[in-house]
Parts: C-alpha cells; structure tokens; sequence
C-alpha cells in the first residue's frame, strides 16, 4: 500500500506547490516510485513547476469522470523514471472532484506507487478536503506569520475531524510542520515568529525549515523543482526534509544567520 | 372539472389573551385607556381573546364589555374560561367560543452536573461544548477556538481561544488555566477581553472567577 501525504496549509501562496514538486522529487530521487497530483482544479500550477505544461493531454477530472484512464493521464518526469505527475484540469471547477471519484483514482494509484503526494489547494472547501481526506500522513506548510499558522491550526483541526481516518475511527494522521519562507535575519529583528514560536502554538512534529530564498522563484520560472538545485540553500533544507520524511535523523540547517566574514564586512555582499 | 372556490386548512396563530378580573365594566374602560394611551399603536386592530375565568361566578353585561373594546380599537375574537350561560350568550353575540390553551409549565431540569474530558488540541475553529457539566481540556485550546461549558473549564495548557463557562447563568464557575492569553474568558454572561487579562500574570496558572458581578483574576500559588 502507498503512503498519501498531503501538503496543505489553509493559506495561500505559502509554498504548498512548490514544496509537493520537491518532496515528490526528492523521493523519486531516493528510488521511491511516487506520483503527485494537483488538487489545485481550476487554477493548476503544479505542472508549471514541474515543467511538464507542455505535455498536459489528460488530467485528474478526466480520469474521475472516466474520460481517459489513468496511463494517458500520467505524466513521466523528464528528470527521473521514478517520478509522475497528475495534473489538475483548468477548465473545471473543484466539484468535479468527489469522494468516490478520488477515492477510486487513489486506490488504482496505490497499486503501483509507493508515495502519493496530494498538493492541496488553499482554503477549506471541497479541493482541499478532498485532498486531505484520504492521507495518511501531512505536511503542514507553514509561513513563520500569525495569519499562516492561525491557518494551518484550522487546518489541523479539519484533519482531526473530516478526514477518511478521523470518520472511520482509525489511527489518526500523522502530522508534519514544514516551516518555509524562513528568513533568520527578520526572526531576530522580531519581524517573524521564530521555528519555536511555531512549534510551540501548533505543537506537532517539525519535518523540516526551509529558508527563504532566491533559488525557489528561480526554480519555479523555470520548470525545475527547487530540490534539483544542490547549491541553494532551500534545496539543501528540502533534501533534509526528504530524509527525514524516510526516518532518517537530519539536523536542521539554516536557523542561524549567516556570519558575513571581514571581507564581506568591508566590500558588502 | 370543478374548481374548488374555497380550500380549509388548519392553521396556528398567535391571539393575545385579554383576562377580565371584574365585573365592573367602568372600572375597565377607565383602566384600559390608560393601559392603550402607552402604546395606542401596539393594540390598534389587534385581535383579542377574553378570558373570563375570573369573573366566571359573577354576572357580567358581555354585550356591553365588547362595545367599550370595540371603541378602543380593538377585535374581540372570541371568548374563552366563562361559564355556560357567558358563553352561550358569547355565542349570541358573534364570538367565537375557544377552549382554554394549554399554558406550559417551565420545569426546571435538575440533572445533576457531570464532567467533560477532552485529551486533545482544540484547533482554530472547533468548538466545544460541555452542556450541563464541568469541561477538561488535557491539551492547548488555540486561537480562534472555542470552549463553552455549562459548569468550570479546566485547561491543562494554554488557553488562547474563547472560553465561556457557565453559560447557563451559573455564578460559581471558574475557569483555570495554566497559561491564559486567552481572546476572550467569560463567567455567566460577565467577560473579559484580551486586554483585561493583560494587566494580570497570565504566564503561570490561574484561575478566573466571578466576585460580585465582575470577573475577578487569582494566581494558583500555593
């Protein structure tokens, strides 16, 4: 059976997407086969960062209503054999999607994959409870802001009590905080909460903290998963997360900011 | 096919009930217009059903008492309570006999009080709600969260959402908590807002209660 993980947040524009395309990748680096999907109907991104736009013939609402099966709506990664996307449908709206539906769709994808990652849309209507309704384990994308983590806490709450686990009385899902756009700097000029901060109000387990960056603007304009850029900071805490997803004990980077050396001191960065 | 003109149908409506206590209709005429000169309008077309159980034993002119209620503006609909020979002679008037309505005993319900337990985080937007009983939270109760209960809230974590105890008017809850930054607390109708709890040292336990009408803070130190 495959794991789902969701990636949800409540809130827009905290990373949600970007954070699916990289742990999708990651995980497919590893060796694992793992497929992600865009919950995100009707306004779909995920195949964008993904770099696969121009490859879409079928998506998910196609496969729910039994317009094409799954293989033509898969996409293979360029990048790795181990790695497919589902793409979201642009034309219709989220009640296209249904439990039955989604649930049909998860099922025929557990049989082959081992990692099913959802990329939940924002808010708390019909897209993102069907995406979370059926995890096993989520990744609470988290910005270090009070708006962000009041958001993920309802979030949560929705997790304990709409999910397919919840309703059936199962062993709840398992609860990750993913702590992204963190800039050290502004935590130390009080401009952010700190990765304590928000441990400390939304209490589960932290997964991982990826430092704001350049690198992932760049990588989203250009069809590459930010986990791909070795060199980047957020690439580098994405792959850490990744490992520490497969139960492997990473310690967290980038919480401290950097110390500019003497040179940097007199000529600037 | 025929067309029916006309259709019955049982329906419900709201009737004031007018309950005449004497006999004496000057008297009445007297006390009614001051009693329509308060609110002229409220009365002005409104229909009325006569009580006369008070004055069942006595002798009372009906036909006269509908002329001093028709003069000040108001629809006697019929009448209810009388006795034989007051409802027949109603009856002769036009009024409609009407048996007396059902008046509902408000019973208060004693149960005795029970306890809530919850070991669980309540997230933004959950709400709980303890009817008749004391409520535990074994956890956080985070912002934008609600717990209410009829009894005492106890929370064995932070408090940052609302939380309202006694909410049926019990006077001696309290609510405890080991740290309260809580939205809003209140006590039987009597509350508090962030600010108010600011003043006070919400970082160790402490408990909110009720002394003469206004919230009152004490620090749980022994």
């Amino acid at each position: 059976m495959a794991q789902i993980i969701v990636v949800t947040s409540g809130k827009g524009g905290v990373g949600k997407t970007t954070s699916s395309a990289a742990i999708a990748t990651g995980l497919a680096l590893e060796g694992h086969k793992t497929v992600v999907i865009d919950f995100d109907i009707g306004l779909r991104n995920l195949d964008l960062i993904m770099g696969c736009e121009r490859r879409v013939v079928y998506d998910f609402v196609n496969v729910i209503n039994g317009e094409a099966n799954l293989n033509q709506a898969l996409i293979k990664d360029k990048r790795s054999n181990n790695l497919f996307i589902l793409p979201a449908s642009q034309t219709r709206d989220k009640d296209a999607l249904t439990k039955e539906g989604v649930g049909k769709v998860l099922e025929d994808l557990s049989k082959d994959f081992e990692y099913i990652i959802c990329d939940s849309p924002a808010g708390i209507e019909q897209g993102a409870m069907m995406s979370l309704y059926y995890a096993d384990i989520a990744i609470i994308t988290t910005n270090p802001e009070v708006s962000s983590v009041r958001d993920s806490d309802r979030i949560l709450g929705m997790l304990q009590s709409k999910s397919r686990r919840a309703e059936q009385n199962l062993e709840p899902i398992q609860e990750y905080l993913l702590l992204t756009r963190y800039s050290p700097k502004r935590v130390t000029t009080g401009e952010m909460l700190s990765v304590e901060d928000v441990e400390e109000i939304l209490a589960i387990e932290l997964v991982g903290v990826i430092p704001e960056s350049q690198a992932v603007l760049k990588a989203s304009n250009s069809g590459t998963p930010v986990i791909l850029d070795n060199e980047s900071d957020a690439g580098k805490a994405y792959s850490d997360t990744v490992e520490r997803l497969l139960g492997n004990n990473v310690p967290l980077r980038f919480l401290e900011e950097e110390k500019k050396g003497l040179l940097k001191r007199i000529f600037g960065s | 096919m025929l067309e029916s003109n006309l259709e019955l149908k049982g329906s419900s409506f709201t009737l004031s009930v007018l309950h005449i206590k004497s006999a004496e209709l000057q008297k009445i005429r007297i006390e009614l217009e001051e009693k329509l000169a308060i609110a002229p309008q409220f009365f002005l077309g409104a229909p009325l059903v006569l009580n006369l159980a008070a004055v069942a034993e006595q002798d009372i002119n009906l036909s006269e008492l509908k002329q001093i209620l028709i003069e000040q503006g108001l629809v006697i609909v019929g009448v209810t309570s009388g006795s034989e020979s007051q409802l027949s002679a109603a009856k002769d008037l036009g009024l409609a006999v009407i048996k007396p309505g059902k008046t509902v005993e408000s019973k208060f319900i004693n149960a005795p009080k029970s306890t809530q337990i919850v070991k669980k985080n309540i997230r933004s937007g959950q709400q709980i709600y303890a009817k008749n009983a004391d409520l535990i939270v074994v956890g956080t109760v985070s912002n934008g969260a609600e717990v209410i209960a009829d009894g005492s809230i106890h929370i064995y974590g932070t408090l940052r959402g609302k939380a309202m105890a006694g909410a049926t008017g019990d006077n001696n809850a309290v609510i405890i908590a080991h740290r309260m930054e809580s939205e809003l607390i209140s006590i039987a109708g009597q509350y508090w807002l962030a600010e108010n709890l600011a003043e006070h040292d919400t970082d160790k336990a402490c408990c909110i209660r009720l002394a003469d009408e206004s919230l009152l803070f004490e620090p749980l130190t022994f």
